[in-house]
């Protein structure tokens, strides 16, 4: 029986380990132009917040929850703003970067001539991302919590909901980069990004959309993430996060299988 | 075997390196030797035949393999925002060796490479000769058993080919395997015990550089350079004296087994060449002639 898992045991131990170097390689790379970066990340959906949370929501008035209760525009916005922030923080380093660094930089090129595969560095580059993707999720946070949007307690575990959120478009983001063959394709890319930041439920419950379109919109990504996030930080009962969370957990998978498949094919000619 | 789509780059090729050996792939442009060492280095699945590296599988045990091997590619491919000695050390980290030892070993090699002041100079500024020093040194960052190094020492100034020549001659005495692809003979002379011949994917000849002089060419070299405007007539005289006559644009060659006496014979038909050198005869020869003088595609 030892001899059976202890060698599985040793490779979650080395897949762990030379991801993580992987992590160490971008902390090396990472110089100071790159905080001004950060810092636009974060003040972003700040500026969503306050502009359209608490501007438009002095026009717009209460909003009623389909459990009854009545809560404002701001606190309706908010979470959706912290979800599509989760969304572009990890789309950001999995997609560009990830391209920039595959494809001109040839950086894999040389990471695959050590232990290294090409799942690990999928995995390290996404958990990369998401140091990144939490840190914006967190300031975030705090500052919903300092508006009276939500509570500490409910912020706590808005956050891991959050980093979720980040790991699965992260592995859909770099799985969809491997399939890219310029950076001209990354507009439509954009695009669709923008579409789904609009439609998601994010400005309007979803439930104020035609029928189909409600259909459609639920199946989407970001609306299931912004579901699960309103749901915790409006302290919503029931299981309905499970669906959210079981469906975010399986993008995650498939982006990341994909994604490490598709660089193996690439990076082994 | 290697194949890209319905192209063979490398068809059918069976060769043996032992341990402490230095072996040399050489072949002209797009015989097939990079692909040789990817499929070496297990980062390019073999479509065909059989491969093992130390005893192991390249498909099965990759990773075990690459911890042990010591890569040098063709293009270099260090990482542009890194600085020197950060190549080495984030290099290091990736085989899994503790950040202590990753930085010693970086200052070492960094000397070892003669780059020690360059150390925390980004990778861009640096020459190309620079670049490929300090790719070498990566390579060796992990203490390999083995090192594949394809074209070392191409875009090298003679000092610092000299330089790597030395560093690698040290290696070898260390008893680590040195397979590498060279265009320079001299350097294959220099550094390998046995090499073999490449050209369209297959081995067109193998051995140590003497068994290989000795079997494919003659001892000595004639080069006779005559004033006119064509060599060929003075060509068509010399015919039959030593082994093979060849005419290049500008002189003639006679492969002989003494080249004196082949100066002797040149004399008593009469001729009289404006120029005339006898030297032994090198590995160059015996490429040029096993893979032909003139570009094929
Ligand atoms: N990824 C690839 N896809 C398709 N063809 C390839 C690929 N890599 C190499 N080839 C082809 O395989 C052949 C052998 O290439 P290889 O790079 O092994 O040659 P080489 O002996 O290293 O040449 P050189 O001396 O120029 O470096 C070439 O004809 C090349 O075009
Ligand atoms: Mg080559």
């Amino acid at each position: 029986m030892l001899t059976l898992v202890l060698p599985r045991l040793v490779d979650v131990s080395a897949v762990s380990r030379r991801s993580a170097s992987v992590v160490e390689r971008n902390v090396a790379a990472l110089k100071s132009v790159y905080w001004l970066l950060l810092l636009s990340g974060f003040v972003e959906p700040l500026l969503y917040l306050l502009s359209i949370g608490v501007g438009v929501g002095a026009l717009v008035g209460d909003l009623p929850l389909p459990d009854g209760r009545l809560v404002s525009y701001a606190e309706f916005v908010a979470p959706a703003m912290l979800a599509s922030s989760a969304m572009t923080g990890a789309l950001a380093e999995t997609t560009f970067n990830f391209f920039g660094k595959m494809k001109y930089m040839k950086l894999y090129d040389g990471m695959i001539a050590t232990p290294v595969r090409p799942f690990e560095i999928a995995l390290g580059e996404l958990g990369w991302a998401m140091l990144r993707g939490s840190a914006y999720s967190a300031a975030f946070l705090a500052v919903m919590v300092a508006l009276h949007l939500t509570t500490v307690a409910r912020a706590l575990t808005a956050l891991p909901a959050a980093v979720l959120v980040g790991f699965a478009f992260g592995a859909l983001g770099m799985a969809v980069s491997t399939f890219m063959r310029s950076w001209q394709d990354f507009d439509l890319m954009g695009s669709a990004q923008f579409t789904l930041f609009l439609f998601s439920g994010t400005f309007v419950p979803a439930q104020a959309y035609p029928t189909l379109l409600h259909w459609l919109v639920e199946v989407t990504p970001l609306y299931r993430s912004v579901h699960l996030i309103r749901g915790v930080t409006l302290g919503v009962g029931g299981w309905a996060w499970l669906l959210d969370v079981l469906y975010l957990v399986a993008m995650m998978a498939v982006g990341l299988l994909v994604a490490s498949r598709r660089m193996g094919r690439l990076l082994y000619p | 075997m290697k194949r890209f789509g319905d192209f063979v780059a490398v068809d059918g090729i069976d060769v043996e390196v032992r341990s402490g050996e230095a072996f040399g792939f050489l072949g002209p442009n797009g015989a097939g030797k990079s692909s040789t060492m990817r499929m070496v280095g297990c980062i390019s699945p073999p479509s065909g035949g059989e491969l093992r590296i130390l005893g192991m599988d390249p498909v099965a045990d990759g990773p075990a393999i690459r911890a042990r091997l010591g890569v040098c590619p063709q293009l270099d491919n260090l990482d542009p925002e890194l600085t020197v000695r950060e190549n080495l050390t984030v290099y290091a980290r990736y085989f899994g060796i503790a950040r202590r030892a990753a930085r010693e070993r970086a200052d070492e090699l960094l000397d070892f490479v003669q780059l020690s002041e360059r150390a925390d100079s980004k990778v861009e500024p640096l020459s190309g000769g620079m670049k490929r020093r300090l790719t070498i040194a990566r390579a060796l960052v992990n203490d390999p058993e083995i090192v594949l190094l394809d074209e070392p020492t191409t875009g090298l100034d003679p000092q610092a080919r000299h330089l790597v020549w030395e560093r690698l001659f040290r290696l070898k005495q260390q008893g680590v395997t040195l397979v590498l692809t060279t265009h320079y003979m001299d350097e294959a002379e220099q550094l390998c015990d046995r090499l073999v011949v490449m050209d369209g994917g297959r081995i067109v000849a193998e051995g140590s550089p003497r068994a290989l002089i000795e079997r494919h060419s003659t001892r000595e070299v004639v080069e006779l350079r005559f004033a006119a405007e064509s060599q060929e007539p003075f060509a068509d005289k010399l015919d039959g004296l030593g082994e093979r006559v060849e005419v290049l644009p500008d002189r003639v060659l006679l492969y002989v087994p003494d080249g004196d006496a082949a100066v002797a014979e040149v004399s008593a038909l009469g001729l009289n060449p404006a120029n005339v050198l006898v030297r032994r005869s090198g590995l160059e020869d015996v490429f040029l002639h096993l893979t032909g003088r003139t570009l094929v595609d």
